[in-house]
């Protein structure tokens, strides 16, 4: 493909800085396409752990939280529950990876004196060790949730400047050194042209 | 200050409830794609969400993939994992990387 464009010198001039320009754009985001790609290897793996452990650990909670809830009566659980007596809030920042604005959250955990939201004369044993394994689980939860987004959102990136990357090196660099060549060649001839003719009419001028 | 919400069953959101965080009991697709909307417009900066219950409100979750918040992650419920968690994960490498080369790998070790 070539660009249309008129074949003259002012041309072929401008399309060769917008090749140079389009050349170093194109190596600075190679660059950041493969350190994207190296930082979002890293965390995936972590994700991927993560994520894992994390269904472990909430799968098992939610076994024995059922188990100690079989053990007392239905009223009796919803009752003991119904005032928490943590309160979690957090915090979200923005960190920025390699132009990916990823979150980050702090928690701000008040503290409270005791874990347990009700007395322990009527729960069970089981109920005290789920919900302490729970609560324990919640920052680990939640790193998993900034850890993933994380991903999610470098992934996304990742493809945008893969795209970016493939349409100027398919694309538009071929196409602009198609043009400077297909330039170059018909200045070439115009030159020869010309000089043939010069030639020609010298030679006219001689004879007469 | 940011909040932090769970979107489940009855039965596994009472397991969240002694951990301090809101949550809001769905008994169906529609109720909990309600809440998400919701709890998107208000100020919940993470929002978990049972496998059960999102892999039949996805397009409602998709909507929020490319935004820094709310962060919507996917939790196993207490009827166990459907394995989606994990296979969004593979989804993303997939996304990046254009094959599946951590997952992969390993699973031929």
């Amino acid at each position: 493909m070539v660009i249309r464009v008129n074949p003259t010198r002012m041309e072929l001039l401008s399309l060769k800085k917008r090749l140079v320009t389009a050349k170093r754009g194109h190596k600075l985001l190679k660059d950041k396409q493969d350190e994207l790609v190296k930082k979002f290897l890293d965390m995936v793996k972590q994700n991927r752990a993560l994520r894992e452990e994390v269904e472990r650990e909430l799968i098992d909670a939610f076994r024995s939280f059922t188990m100690a809830r079989s053990q007392m009566p239905a009223n009796v659980v919803e009752e003991s529950l119904m005032i928490p007596s943590a309160k979690v809030s957090i915090n979200v920042k923005k960190e920025n990876i390699m132009s990916v604005n990823v979150p980050r959250i702090e928690i701000s955990q008040e503290e409270s004196k005791n874990l347990y939201p009700y007395g322990f004369a009527n729960t069970s044993a089981e109920m005290d060790s789920a919900i302490r394994t729970l609560s324990t689980m919640l920052p680990k939860m939640l790193k998993l949730a900034e850890i993933e987004k994380a991903c999610q959102l470098m992934a996304d990136e990742i493809e945008r400047t893969r795209r970016r990357v493939n349409a100027l090196e398919y694309v538009l660099i071929p196409q602009l050194e198609n043009t400077i060549k297909y330039i170059t060649m018909k200045l070439d001839e115009n030159e020869r042209s010309s000089r043939t003719r010069l030639m020609k009419i010298k030679e006219m001028v001689m004879q007469g | 200050m940011h909040k932090i919400g769970v979107i489940a069953d009855h039965d596994t959101v009472l397991s969240f409830k002694s951990t301090g965080i809101d949550t809001f009991p769905a008994i169906d697709e529609a109720e909990a794609a309600d809440i998400l909307m919701k709890l998107a417009q208000e100020n919940y900066a993470v929002i978990f969400i049972t496998e059960h219950l999102a892999e039949k409100i996805r397009d409602k979750i998709d909507l929020f993939r490319d935004k820094m918040l709310p962060i919507i992650t996917l939790i196993p419920s207490n009827r166990g994992t459907l394995g989606i968690g994990i296979s969004d994960v593979k989804k993303s490498v997939e996304k990046a990387i254009g094959a599946d080369i951590i997952f992969e790998r390993e699973g031929r070790e």
